[in-house]
């Protein structure tokens, strides 16, 4: 309603303005009449494309990687603001929140802790690489992925990077409660019967948890980057990194036929495990775009609520990988073109300036 | 046969032959256009550049377009857009210059409302240009499909769906055009048939047919001013270029037509590289899914007006469904324009501004037909659904209004 009333004042000047133009003499009236044409034609794009957007797809809440729950905090008292406008009870939500805040507190004292990463490594091996692999530490996935797959209920992340690519509060915050870290309590809510393929390791206390954290991150930090083929430009080498990044952060649930990528989870386990079929990602950097991605990799239920795409936490600079991969895939000709661009441009615009001379030299025969 | 004399050139060998030199004289340097007229009479020629841009670019995605659901759209936007050499250029091109043609047509058209461009001999002028109009829009409607993403898809099911509103027919006629009970393979392969030959036959049939008309009537200006062609074109070829009211087509009135298409080339290159989303909405690059309705479907923006006539009417009025009258009133609205020089009654050929009763007419159809646009593509609910509503029955009454309004204007000014 707002940007209506704005959108309607807006085009009452752009009126005046019109009016002025075509009394004003001392200006050309060629001029002039280009100027109402581009006015009139320049309101109408407004109205069609960045207004439209904006009522189809309203702003929401910035992304935010702190991981301190915080942001999932605000989001439930939007929800339940929402609820108690529409006249509803918001009882059941306060108590989310009691036990959100809680569960974030702990989480952040727990990044306080002075870690040990020995003991770290010792309750890894011990409790996670029966199903997950770190290929890095010569801990090899034992299955195929399909198998591994079925067996599990979706393919297990290898963790080589995880300590790198993931945000160490969410890491922890994960391995207490997986379902709540990721925001999909809607497809497994405590009081249901389907229970998620990794348990949460709440009967840890904070030191264990903090030194697993710790030990996931010297894991990954001692990772060489991907290999490249010798001479390689800073532009392959960038995508072989964002690639490693993706391939670890995404492709459990997504392909990328493009890139000729295959989704390591079956489409049928997928389903069972989320409830939907994820999307192949070729295209997503054109059909959504890079603002849209960010703000819905760091938190989809914010974008989309309700849809079975968990939040996995990743690290700004983690998810700036995902995404740059995802331009280098699916706009691959961004280079080209932003390079043929200017001369394009620049041949047209020396062309324009010989069009009007010829032009002035033809028609000062006859006026 | 005439005994020939051996040619001096190639040009002599060409003239003896097909009488070059007539044609050329008749068709460019005596062919007559008024002098009086602004950057908006270069609107044609720039059509015909964008056309010519289309039709080449269009050659060259048909060579590796693939008219098949299941390989359209990695046809287009993997082939075409990352394996051929410089196919990004040519789509960019092609998708930019359809949204971009339409801009001009309305222009153009608006041009000739403006200036009375439709009255008094001008009528087929009128008329072969709303042919052009029709077979645009059916145009740009094909091609809109082929890259088969969502919008592609989800806006091929409702435009084919409107039909289904015609008495009697309608279900029968919609699985005709669709060749099928929904919209798939059959329907993709038709519109792909349309698109590439039989529309852009009829199109370069039109174009040509429309300059044509153009002959014997001769172009407007910006006055309206009718004179004698006759003598102001023996005073151009006397030598008094300056004190004639007429210029010639080549080289007078191209040179304008070139600079001003110059200018505009720099705009439209400036859409292609850098901003093309507004003409390749970012929906259709998720790939169709008759399965996944998009939380929006709408038009592309310059068929918005008339989708927002066609939907405008949402609920029953005296026992009408809102559906019947949408689709009466969206039927309306696609021949309307067509008889504008019979609703027009006034007698005066001037520019909007100098006629008592038309300016308003014509400033209050502009201001409507923005708001239909920008009101087309939001979603209609609550004030929206209002808005498009009174735009809508706005429309149609401005149109209804016009000979009676021009018949007082006629009264005004007295026959002049």
């Amino acid at each position: 309603m707002f940007s209506l009333i704005v959108g309607l004042v807006v085009a009452v000047v752009l009126l005046i303005v019109n009016i002025v133009l075509l009394k004003i003499s001392f200006v050309p009236k060629e001029l002039r009449m280009l100027t109402i044409i581009s006015i009139m034609v320049g309101y109408v794009y407004w109205g069609f494309e960045p207004f439209a957007h904006h009522e189809m797809h309203p702003p929401v809440a910035q992304a935010s990687y702190e991981f301190d729950g915080k942001a999932d905090v605000e989001a439930l008292e939007e929800q339940a603001k929402e609820i108690e406008a529409k006249g509803g009870d918001r009882s059941a939500l306060n108590e989310e929140i009691a036990q959100t805040k809680e569960f974030w507190a702990n989480v952040v004292s727990i990044s306080k802790l002075e870690a040990n990463v020995e003991a770290g490594a010792e309750l890894v091996v011990a409790n996670c690489t029966a199903c997950h692999s770190i290929e890095s530490e010569g801990f090899p996935q034992l299955m195929e992925d399909a198998d591994a797959a079925a067996a599990y209920g979706v393919t297990p992340p290898d963790l080589s990077i995880a300590g790198r690519i993931y945000d160490a509060n969410y890491l922890a915050a994960f391995i207490i409660n997986p379902v709540k870290a990721m925001h999909i309590e809607h497809k497994y809510p405590v009081t249901g019967n389907k229970v998620f393929p990794m348990p949460g390791s709440d009967w840890m206390s904070n030191q264990e948890i903090a030194d697993m954290v710790a030990y996931l991150q010297e894991v990954a930090s001692k990772v060489d980057a991907p290999a490249v083929v010798d001479g390689a430009s800073d532009f392959e080498i960038a995508k072989a990194n964002n690639k490693e990044v993706f391939e670890a952060a995404c492709v459990r649930c997504h392909a990328m036929d493009y890139a000729g990528i295959e989704a390591k989870t079956p489409v049928d386990v997928m389903r069972e495990y989320i409830g939907a079929t994820p999307p192949d990602l070729s295209q997503h950097i054109r059909s959504r775009g890079a603002d849209y991605l960010h703000n819905f990799i760091n938190d989809p239920q914010r974008k989309l609520l309700g849809t079975g795409m968990p939040r996995v936490g990743l690290t700004l600079e983690a998810e700036k990988q995902v995404v740059d991969y995802m331009e280098q895939i699916g706009d691959s000709k961004k280079q080209e073109r932003e390079a043929l661009g200017p001369i394009v441009l620049i041949y047209l615009t020396i062309l324009a300036v010989f069009a009007l001379l010829w032009k002035k030299q033809i028609w000062k025969k006859l006026h | 046969m005439a005994e020939f004399e051996k040619a001096n050139s190639i040009g002599e060998w060409f003239d003896q032959r097909l009488n070059t030199s007539g044609f050329w004289r008749i068709m460019m340097t005596e062919y007559w256009i008024p002098k009086n007229i602004n950057f908006l009479w270069a609107m044609g020629a720039l059509l015909a550049m964008l056309f010519t841009l289309l039709l080449v670019t269009g050659i060259f995605l048909l060579m590796y377009y693939k008219p098949d659901v299941n390989m359209a759209f990695d046809s287009v936007n993997y082939t075409i857009m990352q394996e051929v050499a410089y196919g990004w250029i040519f789509r960019n091109i092609h998708g930019v210059g359809a949204s971009v043609v339409f801009l001009v047509i309305y222009i153009h058209m608006f041009t000739g409302i403006y200036y009375g461009s439709y009255k008094k001999g001008r009528e087929m002028i009128w008329l072969s240009g709303m042919l052009l109009f029709v077979l645009f829009s059916a145009e740009g409607f094909s091609g809109y499909m082929l890259p088969w993403g969502q919008m592609s898809y989800w806006a091929a099911y409702v435009i084919t769906e409107i039909f289904g509103g015609i008495p009697f027919i309608g279900d029968e006629l919609v699985i005709w055009i669709r060749g099928n009970f929904y919209v798939a393979d059959a329907t993709l392969t038709r519109f792909f048939m349309l698109h590439v030959l039989l529309i852009p036959l009829a199109i370069l049939g039109a174009i040509v047919f429309h300059f044509y008309t153009l002959r014997f009537p001769h172009v407007n200006n910006e006055e309206g001013e009718f004179f004698d062609y006759k003598e102001e074109s023996e005073k151009y070829l006397a030598g008094d270029k300056k004190e004639s009211k007429v210029i010639a087509f080549w080289p007078d009135f191209l040179s304008k037509d070139f600079m001003v298409i110059s200018i505009f080339m720099i705009f439209f290159f400036y859409l292609v590289f850098y901003h093309n989303a507004f003409a390749m909405d970012p929906v259709n690059f998720d790939k169709a899914d008759g399965l996944k309705t998009p939380a929006h479907i709408y038009p592309e923006w310059y068929f918005l007006w008339s989708y927002e006539v066609l939907r405008g009417f949402f609920f029953d009025i005296a026992g009408i469904s809102g559906k019947s009258l949408g689709l009466m009133a969206f039927g309306f609205a696609q021949i309307i324009f067509v008889l504008l020089p019979w609703l027009d009654k006034s007698p005066m050929v001037k520019p909007a501004n100098q006629r008592p009763v038309f300016k308003y007419w014509f400033w209050l159809l502009m201001a409507d037909l923005f708001v239909l646009t920008i009101f087309g593509k939001l979603p209609p609910t609550g004030i929206n659904a209002w808005v498009g509503f009174y735009a809508s029955i706005s429309f149609i009454v401005l149109f209804l209004a016009l000979p009676f309004l021009t018949k007082l204007e006629a009264k005004m000014v007295g026959g002049k």
